[in-house]
């Protein structure tokens, strides 16, 4: 396969940033998204070239660290996909690709298109977390879970934190984030304890990271690549209110 | 007090200030369209509401004061929120696009501010006589109350006024097609049992507010019944 590719190329993070053209002419089909790029970086190299930095780790589709906005979508055309797991027999012989960090004030650009997310670790460290005193490992069906409501938490856990939700949302809103890190918890018995501060705090530690407003596109549940629905953000709102009402306790 | 002040200063609480205001301006969009609405009853209903409005004196101000802090805090929070959003995005993208948002909901800003517009022109129009002043001008019925049908009558004769208030009214659909589903979702009351009731109330709404309220002007123009300007 040739490939056109339009990539974003930003020396640092103050760096203006430009769109850089880039002709691949032995792209295999079979071949994962981050893996045409490998390609590409090894032709920049042995060019003398700066290879094209990007975020990756465990190319299975779990970790969340590997982002990029292909052809203005999230981790590219392939729904419930994230972009190590999208493969290049999505895209035809002669395509262009469009190929952009994820972009977001509160995701900063900190070369090409490696962005810095650190922000979403921050909200989590405001609340992301049930607080448990060590001690001996409870027996694992102590404490009896509605199959339902089991499932429930599983979905908002199936997050992985990788951000596509806000460089979707037009407003770079992270409400779908923070609503499953929220909507996790508070289905399981171990999270009512501090599910009011929970929300409050994570909802004041989104605002102040700069995130933009939920004006309800959904445009974050349709690139979520573990398909996180927005009733979540709904469930937040809720937790949200009724936690302002019973004062955070 | 000052977990009040703290709620409503984050964008949660501002949020739901925006559907909890917008809400209220649904009520009076249909308070507004049910009185207007009687224009085919013809002159003396009309009228005779008009007149029935101005009679309620002071509870007509605590209205409208209501009704103007209402669409105050509404359009300004809107805007503030607006502009927090564009500066969540500082670097716009290259290769732009959208997955699955409605028209409806692209387009708040831009329908809203309109309808703001359209509210100062419609003011003007009807309510202080100032733009078109010869409609407001048409003086008094035989019973000497303000002529507000044929004023109403003589206002939608005019091709230009209609298409102006059409145009508006399409405005104001499209804004609450998206404004009122999104109220239910911004309280964090919708969920996945109710999502389609939600969805299909938020379109109806729309649809009668669209139809209801360009059914008078277009009628009027179209000259599809007994309406005449003289009194």
């Amino acid at each position: 396969m040739k490939l056109t590719l339009n990539i974003w190329r930003q020396k640092t993070p103050s760096d203006a940033g430009h769109m850089e053209r880039h002709e691949l002419s032995d792209v295999s089909p079979d071949m994962s998204f981050l893996e045409m790029l490998d390609v590409l970086n090894e032709h920049l190299q042995v060019e003398g070239k700066d290879p094209v930095a990007f975020d990756h780790d465990c190319r299975e589709g779990i970790c969340g660290m590997c982002s990029l906005v292909i052809n203005g979508t999230a981790h590219g055309p392939m729904k419930a996909t994230t972009t190590c797991q999208l493969h290049m027999r999505s895209f035809k012989d002669g395509d262009t690709v469009d190929i952009e960090p994820f972009r977001a004030k509160a995701f900063p650009v900190v070369k090409d298109l490696t962005v810095d997310r650190s922000s979403f670790d921050r909200i989590n460290e405001a609340g992301g977390f049930v607080s448990v005193n060590t001690g001996g490992a409870p027996d694992a069906n102590a404490l009896p879970i509605g199959k339902v409501e089991a499932d429930k938490a599983m979905d908002a856990a199936a997050c992985i934190g990788c951000g596509a939700c806000v460089a979707a949302c037009p407003n770079a809103s992270a409400m779908l984030f923070v609503s499953a890190k929220i909507g996790h918890l508070a289905h399981l018995p171990q999270g009512q304890p501090e599910r009011a501060r929970r929300a409050l705090n994570l909802v004041s530690t989104m605002d102040a990271e700069g995130f933009g407003n939920c004006r309800n596109y959904y445009e974050c549940e349709a690139v979520c690549p573990k398909e996180i629905p927005i009733d979540f953000i709904a469930e937040m709102n809720r937790d949200w209110r009724s936690s302002v009402l019973k004062g955070g306790s | 007090m000052n977990w009040l002040l703290a709620a409503l200063r984050s964008s949660l609480g501002r949020k739901m200030v925006v559907a909890l205001t917008g809400l209220g301006l649904l009520g009076f969009v249909f308070a507004h369209l049910a009185g207007n609405l009687q224009v085919f009853l013809g002159r003396e209903a009309l009228n005779a509401y008009a007149q029935g409005l101005k009679d309620l004196g002071a509870l007509l101000w605590v209205a409208r004061l209501g009704l103007i802090a209402m669409f105050v805090t509404h359009v300004a929070l809107a805007l503030q929120l607006a502009r927090e959003n564009r500066a969540a995005r500082p670097t716009r993208y290259v290769h732009g696009g959208v997955q699955q948002a409605s028209p409806g909901s692209r387009s708040m800003v831009f329908t809203g501010v309109m309808i703001l517009l359209f509210v100062a022109y419609h003011l003007a129009h009807f309510t202080f006589g100032a733009a078109h002043a010869s409609h407001y001008a048409v003086g008094s019925d035989a019973l000497g109350r303000h002529d507000v049908y044929g004023m109403v009558v003589a206002g939608f004769s005019e091709p230009l006024v209609v298409g102006l208030y059409v145009a508006a009214i399409a405005m104001l659909a499209l804004h609450l097609s998206h404004g009122v589903q999104s109220v239910f979702q911004t309280l964090g009351l919708n969920g996945p049992r109710y999502e389609p009731i939600i969805k299909r109330t938020g379109c109806a709404i729309a649809v009668i507010v669209f139809v209801g309220n360009v059914s008078m002007p277009l009628a009027i123009l179209m000259g599809l019944g007994p309406f005449s300007t003289g009194a």
